[in-house]
């Protein structure tokens, strides 16, 4: 609520005729923002229009979309590959998102202990969020080689069986989650901040009456942090429904369609197929499954979700 | 362990376990973060060392750590395979400059306009400006394709850079945020002498703002250096390729294990180059990396 200290003088305008300051203040205000209203409507208002008109038709770029009804829609149901790539996307969603937050917090939370040089610690595991993704996958997909990668040198001259972590379907899987999980120092600095904003008070209170450590954790440090738990996770899993780099760059969503993720499909069904209207129409489910998700997420996180002094 | 402790008194006993237990805790706790940190930056020691082997070294078991003698030369030899000073230059003079630009111009003056002018309507337009962050890219990705194509701009740069002098979202709110802790007294006072609007933001808004300013302009170049899809859909010549295109060729026409020598080297060769600057900046600007996350976390 604080964000909005002038809300109230919105609904106080449309009662009375704006004063010459208000009108003054109301041009200039718009002739500031006037940057992002006109790249709102060019780059957002006008696509999204389209985007939906494109879901109703049939359009290849090269000719002029013709108009086919709810045929994209009523095609992706029954469309064997389509279906495949929303388990595969639902599965990857459901285990990247909670696994990358879940990780990034135990981090954190180990990086909130009484440390020295957590400075460096938190740089560390920080760096392999911003290094670009084409040369991280070039680095994973070098270490995970099946022939001469570190992982597999070593098991060899151990004498033991090599791993084909990245082309055999079934362990493709674990195998991107866990670069994914390596690359989310972002949360983990998020988390870092929430936990050192949590007043030591709390703590000392606990220990005064004799919590101990895991009680300390389960009824202090998630609640008080739970307003950042729940912005990392729907943050994860707005970003997961729609993840392309990483599946892309990695193995072009094989081995055997293992990692044909939902942008990786439309990526190929938009500018490879060049069939835009069906890959308007997988846009448009994806916008309203995100919408959903996100709203069930808010929802129960009213369960959870702990605000300080009731102010949501 | 336990015999040792009955011999002392009870007291000493109890002080002499906590120490232990203490200890013990410790030395888990150290052990488990080295092993972590170890293992999250192995995979950059490992790019680094192999950028040095020759192919004796790396189609070998067990692995070789450190490359004796060491092949420093292989990072001349991978960066002339391809023309990756044009693709540089490409990145940081065609893309990254002109983003940062533009954001940072476009992004200010928006953000300027959301939280330190008083209008009607302010906060309606500014929910609206939040919620399209919520909206996936491929929603707009096909009509605003054929939009640039329609422009004839597909094959530039254009789709990428012109979009960024029309604000970017996300930045737009960090600024305004930030903006909002700056008192107001001092523009009051300003405009109170007559100054316009411009000028109190260019004067007396945007020097106390530089630590946001620095955010925004940093996690721009740190996005287009990293960006693979947007070029991806735009850029479609080998000359105007950027570096993520550029190892990505790199890495197309290496792939085959062993049919090209030094193919592998050669890679983590190009891969380290180009980390080499994010590597860089962020050893100088940490401190702005690091609080610019946060900030982003804490006020969202």
């Amino acid at each position: 609520m604080s964000n909005f200290p002038f809300s109230f003088s919105v609904s106080k305008i449309r009662f009375k005729r704006l004063t010459h300051v208000e009108q003054r203040n109301l041009r200039l205000g718009l002739l500031f923002v006037s940057p992002w209203l006109i790249g709102f409507l060019l780059w957002t208002l006008v696509p999204i229009a389209s985007s939906l008109y494109f879901s109703f038709t049939r359009y290849t770029v090269l000719q002029p979309p013709t108009f086919i009804g709810l045929r994209n829609y009523i095609n992706l149901a029954s469309d064997e590959q389509y279906l495949l790539v929303v388990k595969n996307t639902l599965w990857w969603v459901i285990l990247a998102a909670p696994g990358g937050v879940l990780s990034a917090y135990l981090i954190a939370n180990l990086l909130n202990t009484k440390i020295v040089f957590r400075p460096l610690f938190r740089a560390l595991f920080f760096f392999p969020s911003i290094v670009p993704a084409i040369v991280t996958t070039t680095v994973w997909l070098f270490l995970l080689n099946l022939q001469w990668g570190a992982f597999n040198s070593v098991l060899k001259a151990l004498g033991m069986q090599t791993i084909p972590f990245i082309s055999n379907p079934d362990w493709v899987k674990p195998t991107i989650i866990g670069i994914h999980i390596w690359a989310q120092g972002g949360a983990m600095v998020i988390f870092l901040a929430a936990l050192q904003d949590v007043p030591r008070e709390l703590y000392e209170a606990a220990t005064v009456d004799g919590a101990s450590g895991w009680s300390k954790f389960w009824h202090v440090t998630i609640p008080m942090t739970s307003p950042v738990i729940l912005f990392n996770l729907v943050l994860a899993f707005i970003a997961a429904f729609q993840q392309f780099d990483l599946p892309w760059l990695l193995t072009q969503g094989g081995p055997n369609k293992a990692t044909e993720f939902y942008a990786v499909y439309l990526y190929r069904t938009a500018f490879l197929d060049l069939r835009m209207g069906k890959a308007a129409a997988m846009a448009w489910i994806l916008f309203v499954v995100i919408l959903i998700f996100t709203f069930i997420l808010f929802r129960t996180s009213r369960r959870w979700v702990y605000y300080g002094g009731g102010d949501q | 362990m336990d015999k040792q402790i009955s011999v002392y008194t009870e007291e000493s006993g109890q002080l002499r376990a906590r120490v232990v237990r203490h200890a013990a805790i410790g030395v888990i706790k150290y052990g488990l973060i080295i092993t972590l940190t170890v293992s999250f930056i192995f995979p950059f020691f490992w790019m680094a060392s192999s950028a040095m082997k020759d192919d004796a070294q790396v189609y070998t078991a067990p692995p070789v750590w450190i490359p004796n003698p060491a092949h420093p030369e292989n990072f001349i030899g991978a960066w002339s395979l391809l023309d990756f000073n044009r693709f540089t230059v490409n990145t940081v003079f065609k893309y990254a400059i002109p983003a940062v630009i533009g954001t940072l111009l476009s992004s200010v003056v928006v953000a300027y306009g959301f939280s330190r002018i008083n209008w009607p309507g302010r906060n309606i337009l500014f929910a609206i400006c939040l919620a399209t962050l919520m909206i996936p890219s491929q929603v707009r990705l096909i009509p605003l394709f054929v939009i640039f194509k329609e422009l004839g701009w597909v094959g530039t740069y254009l789709p990428l850079v012109v979009p960024t002098f029309f604000g970017n979202a996300f930045f737009i709110f960090l600024l305004r945020q930030f903006f909002l802790t700056i008192p107001t007294e001092l523009s009051d006072a300003a405009r109170v002498d007559g100054a316009n609007e411009f000028v109190i933001m260019w004067r007396i808004v945007l020097p106390l703002a530089k630590p946001a300013l620095t955010v925004v302009a940093l996690f721009t170049l740190l996005n287009t250096w990293n960006d693979y899809f947007g070029p991806l859909i735009y850029v479609n010549q080998e000359a105007q390729y950027t570096l993520a295109l550029g190892i990505n060729r790199l890495r197309g026409a290496l792939t085959e294990v062993g049919s090209q020598e030094l193919g592998f080297p050669y890679l983590m060769a190009v891969s380290t180059i180009v980390t080499l600057p994010i590597m860089i900046a962020f050893f100088f600007a940490q401190k702005t990396f690091i609080e610019g996350v946060s900030l982003t976390g804490l006020k969202g």
